[in-house]
């Protein structure tokens, strides 16, 4: 059994998933910080 | 602990830190993943699979580190009312689901060309699957709080009680011997890995959580923002 694509499948997995956290995370902090300082400006 | 209980005091470390945490934490992880695919040699038994070694063992480790994470927070929670604590728990709860999450799916990659099956229901497994079905059951109960206007003790309590499962895991491959291996590595009693084969494990395991690190500050940081947002939002209506 060639051991390559099992290896190759759970460094996607995991670098993928570890990715989609980040970008995730770092949109959600980015956009209520936005929204917190627009707020902040108008009143 | 109670001097980051202030809001204010949180964020001046926080904002700085995660660019830190983020940016150390993939200088770390980028020769650790290389070194572990390219450098270090095939294992004598498992062959080049043992690769997987350098993202499941970080991913186990992180898996449950989070949940004594939402523990410590929840009993800041339920014994010092710290204001901060349940916005930590809910935090870390997202980055701990993905690395259990993670944990199972690269080990039952490990498990087909080395056991030659995908899964069983042996102890150590079950206990890391069960530790998931908490997770999401910890992000569903925490989320259904702060939306009913909750204090979040109900997600605190179940954030305890769900720490059982961590002795569980820990102890799973004593108590149960079937498929998964013991414990080959130790903080106090050194290792029975090859150090040639060992050396990359430290930087992925220290670069994923600072990468995990950056995810709860993030989240914290999110959560902190839409309260501050909310609050405005409240008191520009009332004026």
């Amino acid at each position: 059994m060639n051991p390559w694509p099992f290896v190759i499948a759970a460094y996607g997995i995991a670098l993928g998933g570890t990715a989609l956290l980040l970008f995730w995370a770092m949109r959600a902090m980015r956009k209520a910080e936005k929204q917190a300082d627009n707020l902040k400006r108008r009143t | 602990m109670h001097g980051y209980a202030n809001p204010a005091r949180f964020l001046k470390f926080a904002r700085p830190a995660t660019g830190w945490f983020l940016w150390i934490g993939l200088l770390l992880l980028a020769p650790g993943l290389f070194g572990g695919l390219f450098v270090t040699p095939p294992d004598y038994l498992q062959g080049e699979t043992v690769r997987i070694l350098y993202i499941h063992v970080p991913a186990a480790w992180l898996g449950m580190a989070g949940w004594a994470g939402i523990a410590a927070a929840s009993l800041a929670q339920i014994v010092w009312r710290h204001p901060l604590s349940a916005i930590a728990g809910r935090a870390v709860a997202p980055a701990g689901a993905t690395f259990a999450a993670i944990c199972l799916a690269t080990g039952s990659i490990w498990g087909r060309p080395t056991w030659g099956t995908w899964w069983e229901w042996d102890g150590r497994l079950t206990s890391m699957l069960i530790l998931l079905f908490l997770y999401l059951g910890y992000i569903g109960l925490a989320s259904a709080e702060r939306e009913r206007g909750g204090d979040g003790r109900m997600a605190a309590l179940f954030g305890l009680v769900g720490a059982i499962n961590l002795p569980i895991i820990h102890f799973s491959v004593m108590w149960w011997r079937t498929l998964h291996q013991g414990q080959s590595i130790s903080i106090t009693g050194g290792s029975s890995i090859a150090p040639e084969l060992l050396w990359p494990l430290p930087l992925t395991l220290v670069g994923f959580s600072l990468l995990f690190g950056a995810v709860v500050l993030m989240l914290m940081r999110a959560e902190l923002a839409k309260a501050k947002f909310e609050a405005r939002l409240r008191r520009s209506s009332a004026e």
